[in-house]
């Protein structure tokens, strides 16, 4: 390859240029060629998950699918509106658990970078990011529903948090490294303390990205499954305790779709076309807006 | 000879870099402004002013710093108690079984026989399979949006390739299941049937689900992080670097692979290393396509089953301690391997991007 370059830039002339040349242009077509047919590879299964879920999602989303529980088994019918309010509460419980650890975790990252904790707890995060769910499930399992002797809801919300506090403390602490120092130079300069700086100028000025960084959090978790299964365990009717087993959408959708009842898989269809449209929907909100706030690359 | 590019950075990249830290040595000590004198003056803001006069200000300084400080600390909690906790509940089959566990295919909870090995050969032969197939389009993706596309064009296709890996793993399991597997029974597992069925890794009949369907659905759930990580990592190479190559005479492509390639070995190498330690773990997609049968099997259309998705199927349903303390040792050994693997890639990407750059957790 150096040779090849070296007699090219000396304007090689003696042996067969034209013919290496072109091989040359040729074999830059052939890469460029085949790294746009990767681009559209990947969209492939993009576009035919969407497509395929869409239209089959359609045919069997129904106004009974958001306000019905489940019949069941050999009843036609039925919704999966405790599924969705389980996991509402399940994402709420995570937020309330997980959102001060995550955001104030993020602001000692970014505010007291010269603590030695800093970069420990730091690393400890992005490794901590790549920790499988259902991992978590089994820790969670091990820590709180063994010695509260059951699943409950609180277990899951336990599990959910784990998963989402990494991912908002890394986002949190980028965010507010992006608020340039001077801002926090006016404000010391002023006699504000240096906490109320933290909490009122520099988590102020990126509130908007840790808005988004958290909304993408969120969406995330709202669609796991694993860390669930043997925490929160799934409910086929209302619940409303946290000591209590809890239904959420996506083990519902689970649950359905490796049982034999077609009805069934026309709901799993319905709750996964709800579960993608709400994450998506999300993704697209807050890339864009994280974009027009930054200015740079998502 | 000045090239455009050499005075021209792209648009996108300064806005966030500027704001951060100087890349290289910058040590914890000037970590949180945009200047290194920046510090300075943030550090000294509340020693300078009188203590006495405002005694309030600084201690709720300090509480504050504490406060956060414990929020912050709470990941390292976390990992440690991760670690101790399973280990804890695993102790009765550690125990009982010893490495004896790792090595072992017996898996009968009448008989209270456990043995981990059919569940790390699915869980390592799928990650394998779905990285062989998953990192020469990883690549080339990353490739195209750093080297080849500009503009509104490169950010709406990475934004759609980033978007594969905001589908939640059960989504990708339906489809999968009704959608992906029916396709590869009768199309290209058929195909390979009838023409290469002599072969060991094609023997038996194909179902669609098993290790070929799950090494698949991997790929592509592993496919966004790999590339963007890459592509994080091509962004992080010199400007200088692409136009010396290209200077000399270098086509494109050869200046993508003298110049990007070579400087960013380490950063995809971390990228692979995150994108198995993502594959290891996966578990819903997995779980619905790989046919759950432990089994230690050459063919392709063979089902299998993994660590995840063993932990998946019985967790809930296991009576009896030494059961499940058994998968809990699964979940300790899947732990053990991802953590390792994570430090291992970070560690490299740090290298080429630089302490702070940023990787995409999701």
């Amino acid at each position: 390859m150096n040779s090849s370059l070296q007699s090219a830039a000396a304007g090689d002339s003696s042996s067969a240029p034209d013919s290496r040349f072109l091989r040359r242009k040729a074999v830059n077509a052939a890469m460029t060629a085949f790294s746009l047919a990767c681009v559209l590879l990947a969209l492939v299964p993009l576009i035919s998950i969407l497509a395929f879920i869409v239209s089959q999602g359609a045919r069997a989303i129904n106004l009974d699918f958001f306000i019905r529980l489940p019949k069941p088994v050999g009843e036609a019918g039925g919704g999966m509106a405790n599924a969705i309010l389980g996991t509402l509460e399940l994402v709420g419980l995570a937020c309330v658990l997980g959102l001060p650890v995550g955001i104030l975790g993020g602001a000692f990252l970014s505010e007291y970078g010269n603590s030695p904790l800093a970069p420990a707890a730091r690393f400890t995060a992005d490794v901590l990011s790549g920790v499988p769910s259902i991992v978590v499930g089994v820790f969670v399992f091990a820590l709180v529903v063994r010695p509260m002797h059951g699943f409950s809801a609180f277990a899951g919300g336990v599990a959910l948090a784990i998963l989402m506090v990494p991912t908002v403390m890394r986002t949190t602490e980028e965010l507010m490294r992006l608020v340039p120092g001077s801002l926090r130079e006016a404000a010391l300069a002023l006699g504000v303390s240096h906490w109320r700086t933290v909490l009122l100028v520099v988590l102020q000025n990126a509130r908007g990205g840790i808005v988004m960084g958290v909304m993408l959090a969120i969406a995330r978790i709202a669609g796991e499954t694993a860390p669930l299964l043997f925490t929160a365990l799934g409910n086929r009717f209302w619940s409303f305790e946290l000591n209590q087993p809890i239904a959420a959408l996506p083990m519902q959708i689970f649950t359905y779709a490796i049982s034999p009842f077609d009805d069934w898989h026309r709901q799993a269809w319905a709750g996964a076309l709800v579960l993608v449209v709400l994450v998506l929907a999300v993704n697209l909100v807050a890339r864009v807006a994280v974009r027009q706030r930054v200015g740079g690359t998502p | 000879m000045t090239s455009p590019h050499l005075q021209a950075p792209r648009p996108a990249r300064p806005g966030k870099r500027a704001a951060r830290p100087p890349k290289g040595p910058a040590g914890p000590a000037e970590a949180h402004a945009g200047e290194p004198g920046g510090t300075a003056v943030v550090q000294a803001g509340p020693g300078a002013a009188d203590p006495q006069s405002h005694p309030r200000r600084s201690l709720g300084d300090t509480l504050f710093k504490v406060a956060a400080g414990g929020f912050a600390a709470v990941v390292l909690l976390i990992a440690v108690g991760m670690a101790w906790v399973m280990t804890q509940a695993a102790r009765p089959s550690i125990r009982a079984f010893g490495l004896g566990f790792l090595v072992s295919s017996a898996w009968d909870p009448v008989r209270n026989a456990y043995g981990a090995l059919p569940y790390i050969f699915g869980t390592v032969t799928s990650s394998l399979l779905a990285l062989a197939i998953a990192v020469p389009l990883a690549l080339g993706i990353a490739s195209f949006l750093s080297e080849l596309a500009r503009g509104p064009l490169a950010r709406v296709l990475g934004f759609l390739v980033e978007l594969l890996a905001a589908i939640p793993s059960v989504v990708y399991g339906l489809w999968g299941v009704f959608l992906m597997a029916p396709w590869l029974r009768n199309g290209p597992q058929a195909w390979l049937s009838r023409h290469l069925g002599f072969l060991p890794f094609f023997r038996g009949t194909p179902f669609g689900v098993g290790m070929m369907g799950a090494a698949l659905i991997l790929a592509v759930m592993i496919l966004p992080t790999i590339s963007a990580v890459c592509l994080e990592v091509f962004r992080a190479v010199p400007r200088a670097q692409r136009e010396a190559a290209l200077a000399l005479g270098a086509t494109r492509w050869e200046s993508t692979r003298m110049a990007v390639f070579s400087y960013a070995r380490s950063g995809i190498v971390g990228a692979v290393i995150l994108g198995l330690g993502r594959a290891l773990g996966e578990t819903m997609a997995v779980t619905m396509l790989i046919g759950n049968r432990p089994q230690i099997s050459a063919s392709l259309f063979a089902p299998a089953h993994t660590m995840a998705s063993v932990l998946a199927n019985e967790f809930a349903e296991a009576s009896g301690d030494l059961y499940l303390s058994a998968l809990i040792e699964i979940g300790l050994v899947l732990f053990g391997i991802t953590i390792l693997l994570n430090i291992l890639a970070r560690w490299l990407v740090w290298r080429t991007v630089g302490r702070f750059g940023s990787t995409p957790a999701a």
